[in-house]
Parts: C-alpha cells; structure tokens; sequence
C-alpha cells in the first residue's frame, strides 16, 4: 500500500525502498518548552483585529470564528512578536513560572 | 510505426512524447542542448502534452525531476558533461530515492581544457550513484532506448533511475532514420507510471528522506544493490516484449557480433562499436577469427553475459574512450573483475583512446584488435593498457 509507514521494522522485508515517514503533532517534540517569556492576551482589551496572528512567525495562533486569538503553547517559542506588533497593546510577555505574580 | 529523419537529439526529444512523459525539467548545455530545446518546441506546438520546467542549472533541473517524480508523474532531463557533474548530489538523492527518472546524457568531455565533442568520462564517473546506464550506437537505439529505460525504471524490482548515454556530437547531431511509435502505439508496452511505495500527496501527506541512524541504513544501500542488479534480469525481458511488440532488438546488455567462434573480441562503448562492425568484417575477410562485443549496459555490469562471452574467446581487446586516473580504463577493468572469479580468464587488453572527440575510425579499430591478435598468437600478453594514438 503507497504510503504504509511501520516504525519498527524487524527485517529487511519490513523496511521501505526509501525511509519516508507519516506526519505526527509533536514528532520532533513540542518546541514550546524553549520559551523563556509566555504571550498572555487580556481578551477584555482585545478588538480581534488578527495582526497578532497574521505576524506569528510559527503559526502558532489559531483564530476562533469570531477572530479570538488563542496562543498554542505547545509550540509558541515565545518570540514576543505578537506583543510587540498587538495595536492594542493587550498582549503581555510574562516570564516563564511568573504568571501567578502578576 | 512510421519512419522520421532526425538527428538523435531530436528523436531523443520525439522519445519524449512516445513515453508520454509528464514533466522535462532541463538545462541547456552543448551537445544536449537541442533535446530540451526540441522539446520546447514541441511543447509549444502542443505535441509534447507535459510540463517543460525552464530551470536556472542542471542541479535544479534533477531536482525538479525528483520533485515530479515523487508526485508519480514521469519526468525527464538531458544533459552532458559539467553539467552532469553538477547534478551529482541530485543524482544519488534520486537513486536514494528509488525514483524512476530518465536521463538523456550526451557524453561530453570534461574540462579543462575545454572541449565539447565526446569522452564518456562524465557518465562513467557517475557510476556509483546508483544510476542504471546505457550507451547507444545508433539514432535509432537511442530513441528506443530511452522508451525501454522507463520500463526498467519503473519495474518493482528495479525502481531506480536510468542514464541514456549517446556519444556528443558523433551521434547527438548525426541525421539517421529512426523508427518512431505513436504514444498511442507505446501506450501497453509502457502503462502511465503508479508509485507502488510511497508519493507525494497533499491527500496522504509523508515526509521523505528522513534521517535514519546505523541501525538502518545500510540495508538501504543493499535494497538498492540488490534492485540495480535485478535490472540486467528485468531489462532482458524488457527488450524481449519490445522485440515482440515492435520488432525492435539491439542486442541485449552486450550487443555481440561475429563473437560466436572469434577468438579475439573487441569490446567498446557507444558509436565506436557500430564502427567496431566495419572493422569485424574487414578483418573476417583477411582471415582473422575477430568479433565485437558492445557494452550496452555499464550498471549494473552484465557479469554473467560477460562471463559465457569470455568462456568463447582467446582474448579480449577493450576499448574505454574514457579513463579512471591511476587506474585506467573503466570497461576494462570491469571485464577484468568480472572473470576474476570465473574459470574463464582470457586475456584483458585495455585501450583508451578517442578521447576529446578524437576520431576513432575503422583503421583504428583493426590496428587495436590486431595488437591483441599478435599477443594471442605470440603467447606473450604485451602491455595491460595502451594509449592508442598517442603523440609521443
């Protein structure tokens, strides 16, 4: 079958002509872990303008219907950009494991 | 079938359309240049029905190949020389790949000093890549030739790509008759092209070419041995179909003529073994017992022909128009190997010569076989290798 991929082959006759590999969230490991600064959005402030996600450099903001941006942390490298660019100015970098001080 | 009048580059063009090849991704370099510049044409004039891929360097254009490949499309390229040498990493990514791409080579020397007429240096040095390789000697057999390398290529057993080597200038721009099949003519020897392990698919996404750690790798690079030999099996039946449906036949991994009672056979690659037969006949006719072996297929190497050709003869005189420094002649020394654990060990005579587009003609060509005649019959070998025509 075009495509199969078995991870563990036993023989050659398990092996591909060629290694290929199917896509898999997270099979190079969640790169979210590298972050120093967390992006904290104040959705009161928030006008759902988009920008912030239009510059994330990782797509790493995914959108609600409504325009709502949600940060995913699992591969947010923490880059501050959104932050810098939010016109509003409602997105906070908050050190890593300082969140509950603020 | 019906009959055309065209230079080999042009027919390899016309191969094209007969394969109904899906996408060419070519760079121009002298003497392939006319293959994809008569493919452009026929693009333009709707005869070629695929993709033409205007690339900025021969290591663009194999990699284009490589990328239509892996989507299942047929894909396609020419070039010679420098150019060939620029595709390098290209060339073992697609063999690594067990993507059955065709390539048209138009051997051409390599510089310096600059020189555009033939030397099959270019294609011989890419032997270890992975490559399956042919040298043609006619119009004819290159355009079908290249029909056939499709078939090898995208055999199960096989899956590796093929280099379709034609002397520049001596055959690329030589005007012959060749006999062209209609894509509709070629259409059951030659089925559109299915991927039977993996493709590129936005539906049914991989990634290829993963890292893969000593554990694995090897057994890789055995599958691909294993594959390229099983093509000198796959391309006898390949030419045995051919012949039935086209009535078409040249003679197999080695093309032999008047071998079967020689005592000396001369063995060479490209258009000097058409001349070879010129030379056979001449001799034939002033008594001597001469016939000549052409190597067709370099890679992989016809070991078992090569082995019950040798069991015939006295001795062999091998011509290489090319040459592995510190070494000597590619062809040679594979023969040499070869028999090297066979019981058949006849004499080994390497010649090179040719090179740089020198002239190979039929008088040099005799005066080769009868220094290897004079060896047999005076029991004394001579030389292993000897420059032929070379200025003191």
């Amino acid at each position: 079958m075009v495509n199969q991929v078995n991870t563990e082959p036993k023989s050659r006759a398990d092996m591909p002509k060629t290694p290929y590999s199917a896509p898999v969230i997270g099979s190079t490991g969640k790169t979210g872990s590298w972050r120093t600064f967390n992006p904290v959005i104040d959705y009161d402030t928030c006008n759902r303008c988009r920008t912030c996600w239009l510059y994330c450099p990782e797509a790493s903001i995914d959108l609600d219907e409504d325009g709502t941006p949600h940060i995913d942390y699992d591969y947010c490298k923490g880059c501050g950009i959104c932050a810098q660019v939010c016109p509003k100015k409602c997105i906070e970098m908050v050190r890593a494991g300082q969140e509950e001080a603020t | 079938m019906k009959t055309l009048l065209m230079s080999a580059n042009y027919a390899a063009a016309r191969a094209i359309v007969s394969a109904r090849v899906e996408v060419v991704a070519a760079y121009p370099i002298t003497p392939a240049t006319t293959v994809p510049e008569q493919i452009a044409l026929l693009d333009e004039e709707g005869i070629y029905k695929g993709e033409f891929i205007r690339v900025e360097s021969e290591h663009s254009a194999m990699f284009a190949c490589i990328g239509a490949s892996s989507t299942g499309a047929r894909a396609f390229t020419a070039t010679s020389s420098n150019g060939l040498l620029l595709m390098d990493e290209a060339l073992h990514w697609a063999a690594a790949a067990r993507l059955p791409i065709v390539l048209a080579n138009i051997n051409r020397s390599v510089s310096p000093p600059w020189n555009i007429h033939v030397t099959h240096d270019d294609s011989m040095s890419k032997r270890d890549t992975g490559w399956i390789q042919f040298y043609v000697a006619s119009v004819d057999e290159f355009y079908h030739t290249i029909i056939q390398a499709f078939k090898v290529a995208e055999d199960e057993r096989v899956l590796m790509p093929v280099m379709v080597s034609a002397d520049g200038f001596v055959l690329s721009h030589t005007v012959s008759t060749f006999d062209y099949l209609e894509p509709e003519e070629v259409d059951e020897f030659l089925p559109p092209y299915k991927p039977p392990h993996w493709v590129m698919n936005p539906d049914n996404p991989v990634s290829h070419g993963n890292i893969v750690f000593p554990e694995y790798y090897q057994e890789f690079r055995y599958q691909m041995h294993e594959a390229s030999k099983n093509a000198l099996k796959v391309y006898e039946e390949v030419e045995r179909d051919y012949k039935r449906l086209f009535g078409k036949y040249f003679g197999g991994p080695i093309d032999q003529y008047r071998c079967d009672d020689a005592e000396v056979v001369f063995t060479s690659q490209g258009t000097v073994g058409a001349e070879a037969i010129d030379a056979i006949d001449e001799l034939r006719d002033e008594g001597y017992k001469v016939g000549a072996a052409r190597v067709r297929m370099y890679r992989p190497f016809p070991v078992e022909p090569m082995r019950a050709l040798a069991s015939k003869v006295k001795a062999f005189a091998s011509f290489d128009r090319g040459v592995s420094y510190g070494f000597g002649g590619h062809v040679a020394n594979d023969i040499r190997a070869a028999l090297y654990h066979s019981p058949y060990r006849p004499i080994v005579k390497s010649y090179i010569g040719g090179l740089g587009g020198r002239d190979v003609t039929v008088d040099d060509i005799k005066e080769i076989i009868l220094d290897t005649v004079k060896a047999v019959e005076s029991g004394e070998m001579g030389p292993e290798e000897t420059w032929h025509d070379l200025l003191e």
